[in-house]
């Protein structure tokens, strides 16, 4: 049977439903990959973007056009997306009080008030 | 080296026959913009062609340093018998496993060259190839990766690589016809000549054509399609140089 779809551009190309429910092989479907990019020898890598390759050197070579054409970078990572261990978005919560322990950064001390007075001292 | 009339003649007659090569196979390439196998493999392909664009770019520069016409006006006033550039590179882009042999077969030749031409010792051309090296190492990546992985792919992958590499290979011995000057640019140490390049080629795509499990046709059919180098031509360089010069003949003085 043959698909029938109110887009005339499907109905034109005759796709038969069976061919619908054929198994993908290895070579119809490529593995995504991350991408990292390095701008500075020394720096962190960072998470630029996604490429679809049949295998890591590939994904490399696209990486690379991808996101090294334009910009600075001197070092590329791909990592398969299936190799990476994530958290599951249902434990959110794990992170939920993060937002209340301000006291855990230095940014509320007001060390400079702290200084000025030090220095006002000596100065004196 | 100080330039005097014959090698500068030497010279100027060795960065044509490269910018031409640049121009033509650029242009060429990047036919394929839009229509590649895959959106990565698309990008990646523009991508390069514009690589070889700006070398072409540079290169007209220089010659217009010693003392030829405007880059411009050398690239798009110029009939197709005096393009200086190998035959390999005017043939339609065809199927991409044409297009991926000989931007493979291209690629290797061009770095190899380039690497040359960093101890050249016309010191403005040495500073040039110095730059164009990092670009053409990712060019001869890409090529010999994409061999590599069709090479042992399917077996119409297979059948395809090997088809194109056997109508490429007489085509890619053109790129190294020898200039009349060969002599004169090696003793001027200007780089090592053609047939130097020639052998450091075989070097390089032998072993990436080994591993790809493809065979180098057989030396006794080997047969260089030369005349490329002076201005002999297929019926496909005309046709692309008509494209390509279309806009500039509307309008010459355009700005971009």
């Amino acid at each position: 049977m043959i698909i029938k779809s109110l887009d005339p551009r499907i109905s034109r190309a005759q796709i038969d439903d069976q061919s619908a429910t054929e198994e993908l092989k290895p070579l119809d479907h490529f593995e995504t990959y991350e991408v990292f990019h390095q701008k500075k020898r020394g720096t962190h890598h960072q998470h630029v973007g996604t490429v679809h390759a049949p295998n890591p050197e590939m994904a490399l070579l696209f990486g690379k056009e991808q996101f090294g054409r334009r910009g600075v970078c001197v070092n590329i990572w791909v990592v398969r997306s299936a190799d990476i261990f994530a958290s599951d978005y249902d434990d959110s919560d794990i992170f939920a009080t993060t937002p209340e322990k301000q006291y855990r950064e230095a940014t509320p001390y007001k060390v400079m008030d702290k200084i000025n007075e030090y220095k006002a001292k000596q100065g004196a | 080296m100080n330039l005097n009339e014959q090698n500068t003649l030497a010279l100027k007659e060795l960065l044509y026959k490269m910018a031409d090569d640049l121009l033509i196979l650029g242009h060429r390439n990047s036919e394929w913009t839009g229509i590649g196998p895959m959106l990565e493999e698309d990008i990646s392909f523009s991508s390069m062609a514009q690589d070889k664009l700006g070398q072409a770019l540079a290169l007209y520069q220089l010659l217009h340093e010693l003392g030829e016409n405007e880059p411009d006006t050398v690239a798009f006033t110029r009939n197709d018998n005096q393009f200086h550039s190998c035959q390999l590179v005017e043939y339609p882009i065809g199927e991409y496993d044409f297009s991926l042999i000989r931007h493979f077969l291209f690629d290797n030749a061009e770095l190899i060259r380039y690497e040359l031409l960093s101890e050249s010792s016309y010191e403005p051309l040495a500073k040039l190839a110095r730059k164009f090296v990092g670009e053409l190492k990712y060019h001869k990546f890409h090529g010999d990766t994409f061999v590599m992985q069709l090479g042992k792919g399917t077996e119409e992958s297979k059948k395809r690589m090997q088809a194109s590499l056997n109508a490429s290979w007489n085509l890619a011995l053109g790129i190294f016809e020898n200039s009349p000057y060969e002599d004169l640019l090696i003793e001027e140490g200007i780089w090592k000549g053609e047939d130097f390049l020639k052998l450091r080629w075989l070097e390089a795509v032998q072993p990436i054509i080994d591993e790809a499990g493809l065979q180098i046709p057989d030396d006794s059919n080997w047969a260089p399609v030369n005349g490329g180098r002076t201005g002999k031509h297929t019926e496909h360089l005309q046709p692309l140089l008509d494209e390509m010069t279309e806009v500039f003949r509307v309008d010459p003085g355009a700005e971009w």
